[in-house]
């Protein structure tokens, strides 16, 4: 009862600021398309020859073919018939494009993410790749290395890779920094004292990676991983750009902005949102159930 | 000079000299006559000055010493890498489109070097520090403006958190049709990129300082303001200069993405993707590494600039 009665404290006291907060999005949202299709709808839904109420233009304004801001419910019924009225193969329903950039994000996930946990492993252990290569890595994280995503597009293009790989490759990159600058951290974070036991137990490398350094690494590797995902979605959808491709949301937005469909972009910005939060939430999830079995907080 | 420090420097010095010597070859500058390829004593001797650079950076690696020598490592590392991809490159005839020689590069990079210029100014000058300034000052503004009001802090921390996991580079299109293709589309995708990670850091520092410093304050009858400005600000800085040095590298990867989506005829990010579709390969690496020299410089300035301000903290002291 009293657990009970906590956890409605809580949920008031954590819960209504955020609740306050979206409301008051909402309207200002819905202030800003008033004002910002304003003069559109003067010019061309509403009457020229009659004079017209304030409450006509109000109608007008929530209400436009191609407003300059789509109101919320514009954006709401848009989405929500994107994926209900078409077939899920159908290049109109969102979940297609859903599905074609969360495959390349994923894929190129998971590749970043071995790749960054196998050179972090070397670099722990080998003096030459920490002192030549880590410096690199950490610098690069100043550096925008999403911009090289146009010349990993025409390598692989040329290479005769097309679809998914040039797609995962950029994602995969973006990943791979932040999880093998983590990881070389984490690796490293077993105190003096532990690694010393490893070594009077006679424990091999391997034995002391596997049951010292990797455990002792997972505090440092999830919070790169979401940040890795995070950017990986970022890439897959900037890879979708160029190529003219037809398909996932990167695309979706592009097209949306060549034929001034306002309210296709909003929905397609809603849709990519919505996919970098289930991936986080994914990792996070993931993060919670290691640290769960392994008895960790 | 101790004994291990001038053998790497003889090593160093012994593979630099073959490593000119090598690139004098006629194949290594690609002078080949029509239809030879490179003979097996060539191969020979690049093989053997692989070992000789990998020994070297080994050495070099394995000397104890201050900070320098991890740079200096690194940086021997770095000139081995172009050497062998210049060498390479040249040697196998990639294809330029796969990859272009470092000289090459530079070449674009001299050529084009107004063209460089113009979209430095464009996207840098313009876009990036004006969106990082506004961003970042408007952060910085709303976290003190709410910092005494819980309510609206509870509120607005989780919606602030969560867009670090949108993403928020896709707002492109929607401000390219707003503020047109100039640069202003460009500052307002990196305002709105900037100023959430500016506002979750400012709020984190503000509430950095100790007990114990502001039960002093307190105890000298400081009021609201005071304590602000004596105490809880000067103690948020290395947050604020953390939210600063990311925001650099969000802010430059948010106006060339933008610039993806649709620009003007100069830009970073256009003159990537534009040159990109054109094969013009060396103009595409160029452009890339002024991008990637602008976000290192900035960072390091930003680093200098924090060690000015926050002289006093740990951190700074400690480095």
């Amino acid at each position: 009862m009293t657990a009970k009665a906590s956890q409605w404290q809580r949920l008031q006291r954590d819960g209504l600021p955020v609740l306050v907060m979206l409301v008051a999005a909402l309207l200002l949202w819905y202030a800003g398309a008033v004002w910002l299709n304003a003069a559109g709808a003067i010019e061309r839904v509403l009457p020229t020859d009659v004079p017209w109420t304030w409450q006509q233009l109000l109608a007008a304004t929530m209400d436009m073919q191609r407003p300059v801001l789509p109101t919320p419910h514009q954006v709401g019924l848009d989405f929500w018939s994107s994926l209900v009225d078409w077939p899920l193969d159908s290049p109109r329903n969102l979940l297609f494009h859903v599905a074609v950039t969360a495959e390349s994000t994923l894929w190129g996930f998971v590749m970043g993410t071995l790749l960054g946990l196998l050179l972090a492993v070397l670099i722990v252990h080998s003096r030459t790749l920490d002192r030549a290569l880590l410096p690199w890595i950490v610098a690069s994280q100043t550096v925008p290395v999403l911009a090289i995503a146009p010349i990993v597009l025409v390598i692989l293009g040329s290479l005769g890779f097309a679809g998914v790989a040039p797609k995962a490759v950029i994602a995969m990159y973006l990943c791979f920094f932040p999880v093998t600058v983590a990881m070389v951290q984490g690796l490293r974070s077993p105190q003096r004292i532990e690694t010393e036991m490893m070594h009077t137990y006679a424990a091999n490398w391997w034995q002391a990676l596997w049951l010292l350094r990797l455990p002792a690494s997972l505090p440092f590797l999830f919070p790169a991983l979401r940040v890795g995902i995070a950017a990986g979605l970022v890439g897959a959808m900037v890879a979708e750009l160029p190529t003219g491709a037809v398909a996932g949301l990167g695309a979706r937005l592009l097209t949306g902005s060549y034929y001034g469909n306002t309210v296709q972009i909003w929905s397609a910005l809603v849709m990519s949102a919505l996919l970098g939060l289930a991936l986080t939430t994914a990792v996070a999830g993931i993060e919670r159930l290691v640290l769960r079995r392994r008895g960790q907080p | 000079m101790n004994r291990p420090l001038a053998n790497t420097l003889l090593f160093v010095g012994v593979g630099l000299t073959s490593a000119a010597v090598l690139m004098m070859q006629p194949a290594a500058l690609g002078q080949l006559p029509e239809g030879t390829t490179p003979g097996a004593l060539f191969w020979l001797a690049t093989l053997a000055l692989a070992g000789l650079a990998i020994q070297s950076v080994r050495l070099m690696a394995a000397v104890s010493g201050g900070r320098w020598v991890g740079s200096a490592t690194a940086a021997l590392f770095g000139v081995w890498i172009v050497y062998f991809w210049q060498l390479l490159v040249v040697a196998f005839e990639v294809p330029r489109v796969l990859l272009p020689p470092p000289s090459l590069i530079v070449q674009a990079f001299a050529r084009h070097s107004e063209v460089l210029w113009g979209d430095f100014v464009q996207t840098v000058l313009k876009a990036v520090l004006i969106g990082w300034g506004l961003g970042s000052g408007l952060g910085f503004m709303v976290a003190v403006a709410i910092d005494r009001q819980p309510f609206l802090q509870r509120g607005l921390l989780p919606l602030a958190s969560l867009t670090s996991t949108i993403p928020l580079v896709a707002v492109a299109p929607i401000a390219v049709m707003w503020f047109g293709f100039e640069w202003p589309s460009k500052a307002a995708v990196v305002v709105l990129m900037t100023f959430f990670p500016m506002l979750v850091s400012t709020l984190a520092g503000l509430k950095a300082s100790g007990k114990l410093e502001r039960e002093l304050m307190y105890s000298y009858a400081a009021g609201y303001s005071r304590t602000l400005l004596a105490l809880r600000l000067p103690s948020a800085l290395p947050f604020i200069f953390g939210a600063l040095k990311i925001n650099a590298t969000l802010a430059l990867i948010g106006a060339i993405v933008a610039e993806f989506f649709g620009s003007p005829t100069s830009g970073l990010g256009f003159r990537i993707s534009t040159e990109a579709s054109r094969m013009n390969m060396p103009l595409v690496w160029s452009a890339i590494v002024v991008a990637a020299v602008t976000g290192s410089v900035a960072y390091a300035i930003l680093v200098q600039f924090e060690r000015r301000a926050a002289f006093w903290h740990p951190s700074v002291r400690g480095a």
